[in-house]
C-alpha cells in the first residue's frame, strides 16, 4: 500500500510522465523527422518545441561524427531489424559542450511491414562514457605494452641465435628454429663458428625453461662455449667449462642447466672428422650418402650444469662426401603427429629419407614435417644440418 | 584462399542470365541489399558479398596493407567476378562501393557493361573549389564514434567472430549485429572511405553509368550527386524522392524502378 500521503504526489498524468521523464523521448517518421519530442530533451538541446518539430531530423540534433555514424550504422539497423539498441551517440547543445547519449529505437511497423514511426529513448551517459574511455584508454596501453614486449622479445630471440650460419668450405649448412610462442623466448640455441687451423665449432642444445630466465642462461652458455673453444680441443672439456660456468652463476641465484651437444669439425682429404660430447641431450644422426642413418652413441651423458659431477660422453664420426649430420632439440622429437603418437624413434626414417639432400633441403623437410604438425608442435624446436659437398649434390647447392 | 569464402559470396536468381553484383557500403553488410536485390532475381542472376572485414566475410582474410585504399576492396570485387566467370556484369554500388565500383570497372572494363552508384560521393572532405561537406575534424570525430561504440563489440562479439560452431544462434540473437565488426577494422574503413580522393578516376569509367542520388544527404549531398553525373563520360542522374544515405532501405521501391528503367532488356536465358 501506497504511505498516505503519497496519493497526491501519484497523481500524475501520463502527459507529465512522458514530458518530465528521466531520459529523453523522441518519435520520428522513418526518414528521421521529429514528430515529437518531450521536455527532457529539449531542455538538453537548449531548444524549443517549434526549432524541432517539423523543423529537424533526428540526425540533425548529432555531432558530424555521430550523423556519419547514424547514416551508415543507426539508420540501416533499424530499418532492417526494426531496433537499435544502446549506441553511443553525441547530442548537439545550444549552449556550448556536447552530451554524450546513449540511444536506443525501435521502429513501429504497420500490417504490410511497412515501417511507420520511430520511438527513441535517450539517456544522459556523461559518466558512464568517460568510464568508457578510460577502459578504451588502458585497454590501447594494454595492446602497446603486448607489442613492446613482443618486439622486446623477438629481437632477444634473434641476438641469441645466429643471424646466418657462416660459410664452410665443403659443406653446406643449415639452421632451423621454431618458436612455439609468439610472445616468449624459447630455450633453444645452436651455433656454428670457426676456430683456427680450418676447424669450427658447432653446438645445439636447450636450456632449462624459457622467458627471460632462460635468455640469461643462453646467452650465458654462448659465450662460454664460444670462448672455451678457442683453447680447448676435447669436447668433453668444453663442456666441462661450460658446467663450471653455470655452477657458478648459481652464486648469483640463477639456476639454468641445459643439455647441450657440442663438436668440432676438422677437415679430412675428401669430408670432415666429427667430434663431439653431448651433455644429456639427444644424439646426433649421421647421414650416410649410400642411405642408412646412424645415431652417434652419446648415451649416458648427463645434463650441463644440473648435477654435482656430471658425465659427459664423447663419440667420432667420419663424414665422407654426400654424408651428412643432423643436431635436433626434444622440440622435433616429442611434436605429435595428429594420431598423438610422436615422432620421436621413426626420426631415423624420416631423415633417411633427406639423405642427398643439400643442408638446406634437409632442415626443409624436417621444418615441413613440424608445419603440417600445427598444434601438435607445443615446444620451441632448433634444427642444424651439415652435409658434405660430393658427388651426390648438384654444385648449385 | 577461397573468394567466396572470404566475402561470404551468395548467389541467387535466375541460372545463365545477365549477372548484377551488389557492393555494400561502409557500416553494414550485404543485408543493407535485402529489399532490392530479391527485385532482380527473376530475370538476373543476383550476386551479393560482404567486403572484408564486415559482415560475415573472413576476418583473417583482412590485411591492412592490401586494404589501405580502396583498390584493394576493388581487386576484391574483380576477384569474385572472375572466380563466379561473371561476364556482361551489371555493377550496383552503395556508398563507397560506388567508387570501388568505378575502380573496378576501370581496371576491367571488358568484364562490365552499366556502373549503378547509389549515394556515391568521389571524395567526402572538401578542397576547394570541390566541396564534399567535411572537414578532416569531422571525420576524426567519426572516428571517435566508432570507438564510442566499441566496448559493445569486444565482449559480445568476440567469441563469434572467433568461431563459435556449436552456437551458431549466437550470431543471430546479437544485437546491431549487421553493422558489427572488429572495431580496429572499422576504424581502419572508416579512414580509408572518409580520406579517399577517387575524383580523377571517374573519366575512366567507359560504360553506361547511372547516378541514384537521394534529395537530402547528410553524407553525399545532391551537389556531390551532380558532380559525379558531370565526371562520368555517359551516364544518368536520378534524384529520389528520400531523404537518408540509405535509399535502398527507406526507398527500395523507387531503387529497382530507377535501376530497372536504366537497365537494356534482359538477355533471355539460354533454355
Amino acid at each position: 500500500m501506497t504511505p498516505p500521503g503519497l496519493e497526491v504526489l501519484l497523481e500524475e498524468t501520463l502527459d507529465d510522465l512522458y514530458e518530465r521523464a528521466p531520459c529523453g523521448y523522441l518519435s520520428t517518421l522513418p526518414d528521421g523527422g521529429i514528430l515529437k519530442i518531450n521536455a527532457t530533451m529539449l531542455g538538453w538541446l537548449g531548444l524549443t518545441r517549434a526549432d524541432v518539430v517539423g523543423q529537424k531530423r533526428f540526425s540533425d540534433l548529432l555531432s558530424v561524427g555521430g550523423r556519419i555514424y547514424h547514416e551508415t550504422h543507426f539508420a540501416p539497423l533499424l530499418r532492417m531489424q526494426g531496433e537499435v539498441r544502446g549506441v553511443a551517440l553525441d547530442l548537439v547543445t545550444t549552449y556550448g559542450p556536447r552530451l554524450p547519449v546513449l540511444v536506443s529505437a525501435t521502429m513501429t511497423a504497420g500490417p504490410d511491414g511497412e515501417p511507420l514511426l520511430a520511438r527513441m529513448t535517450v539517456f544522459e551517459a556523461s559518466d558512464r562514457r568517460a568510464y568508457e574511455r578510460e577502459l578504451l584508454r588502458a585497454r590501447q596501453e594494454a595492446e602497446q605494452e603486448r607489442e613492446r614486449l613482443q618486439h622486446l622479445a623477438t629481437v632477444l630471440q634473434r641476438t641469441l641465435l645466429p643471424p646466418a650460419l657462416p660459410r664452410v668450405p665443403g659443406l653446406t649448412t643449415a639452421g632451423y628454429y621454431h618458436s612455439a610462442a609468439v610472445e616468449q623466448i624459447g630455450g633453444d640455441f645452436y651455433d656454428l663458428f670457426p676456430l683456427d687451423h680450418d676447424r669450427w665449432g658447432f653446438f645445439l642444445g636447450d636450456v632449462c625453461g624459457k622467458g627471460p630466465a632462460a635468455a640469461v642462461v643462453t646467452s650465458l652458455l654462448r659465450y662460454t662455449l664460444r670462448a672455451t673453444a678457442v683453447y680447448e680441443s676435447d669436447p668433453v672439456s668444453v663442456l666441462e667449462a661450460l658446467d663450471s660456468g653455470l655452477r657458478q652463476q648459481r652464486a648469483t641465484g640463477e639456476r639454468g642447466w641445459c643439455t647441450v651437444v657440442f663438436g668440432l669439425l676438422t677437415p679430412l682429404d675428401d669430408g670432415f672428422r666429427v667430434s663431439l660430447a653431448s651433455g644429456g641431450h639427444p644424439p646426433a644422426l649421421v647421414m650416410r650418402a649410400g642411405g642408412r642413418v646412424e645415431a652417434m652413441d652419446t648415451v649416458g651423458g648427463q645434463p650441463v650444469g644440473l648435477l654435482p659431477d656430471p658425465r659427459f660422453v664423447a663419440a667420432t664420426a667420419v663424414l665422407g662426401p654426400g654424408d651428412g649430420l643432423v643436431l635436433y632439440t626434444d622440440g622435433l622429437t616429442e611434436a605429435r603427429r595428429p594420431d598423438g603418437t610422436m615422432i620421436d624413434d621413426t626420426l631415423p626414417q624420416v631423415v633417411a629419407g633427406l639423405v642427398g639432400l643439400a643442408a638446406q633441403g634437409v632442415v626443409d623437410g624436417l621444418a615441413e614435417l613440424l608445419t603440417s604438425l600445427g598444434p601438435g608442435l607445443a615446444d620451441d624446436a632448433a634444427i642444424l644440418a651439415l652435409t658434405v659437398r660430393g658427388a651426390s649434390l648438384s654444385p648449385s647447392d | 584462399m577461397n573468394v567466396r569464402t572470404r566475402n561470404r559470396v551468395t548467389v541467387s536468381g535466375r541460372v545463365g542470365a545477365r549477372p548484377i553484383v551488389f557492393a555494400h557500403g561502409f557500416g553494414c553488410d550485404q543485408n543493407m541489399w535485402r529489399l532490392v536485390a530479391p527485385a532482380f532475381a527473376g530475370d538476373h542472376r543476383v550476386v551479393l558479398f560482404d567486403h572484408v572485414g564486415a559482415g560475415r566475410s573472413d576476418l583473417s582474410a583482412w590485411d591492412p596493407d592490401r586494404y589501405a585504399t580502396l583498390d584493394g576492396y576493388a581487386q576484391d570485387v574483380l576477384e569474385i567476378v572472375d572466380d563466379l566467370d561473371l561476364d556482361d556484369v551489371v555493377l550496383v554500388g552503395h556508398s563507397v562501393s560506388a567508387m570501388i565500383g568505378v575502380l573496378a570497372v576501370v581496371r576491367a572494363p571488358a568484364r562490365f557493361s552499366r556502373l549503378v552508384l547509389v549515394s556515391p560521393s568521389p571524395r567526402y572532405t572538401d578542397a576547394p573549389p570541390y566541396r564534399g561537406g567535411f572537414t578532416e575534424a569531422d571525420i576524426d570525430e567519426l572516428l571517435e564514434a566508432l570507438d564510442s561504440n566499441y566496448l559493445g563489440w569486444s565482449g559480445a562479439m568476440g567469441p563469434v567472430i572467433m568461431g563459435n560452431p556449436d552456437r551458431p544462434e549466437l550470431a543471430e540473437e546479437l544485437t546491431n549485429s549487421f553493422c558489427r565488426t572488429d572495431p580496429e577494422i572499422a576504424r581502419h574503413f572508416a579512414r580509408v572511405t572518409f580520406t579517399s580522393d577517387n575524383r580523377a578516376d571517374l573519366g575512366g569509367v567507359r560504360i553506361p553509368s547511372l547516378v541514384l542520388q537521394c534529395r537530402q544527404d547528410a553524407i553525399a549531398p545532391p551537389e556531390v550527386g551532380r558532380w559525379v553525373h558531370g565526371a562520368l563520360d555517359d551516364s544518368r542522374l536520378v534524384i529520389l524522392e528520400a531523404a537518408g544515405h540509405c535509399p535502398q532501405l527507406s526507398e527500395p521501391g523507387q531503387v529497382v524502378s530507377a535501376i530497372r528503367e536504366f537497365l537494356p532488356s534482359p538477355v533471355p536465358a539460354a533454355p
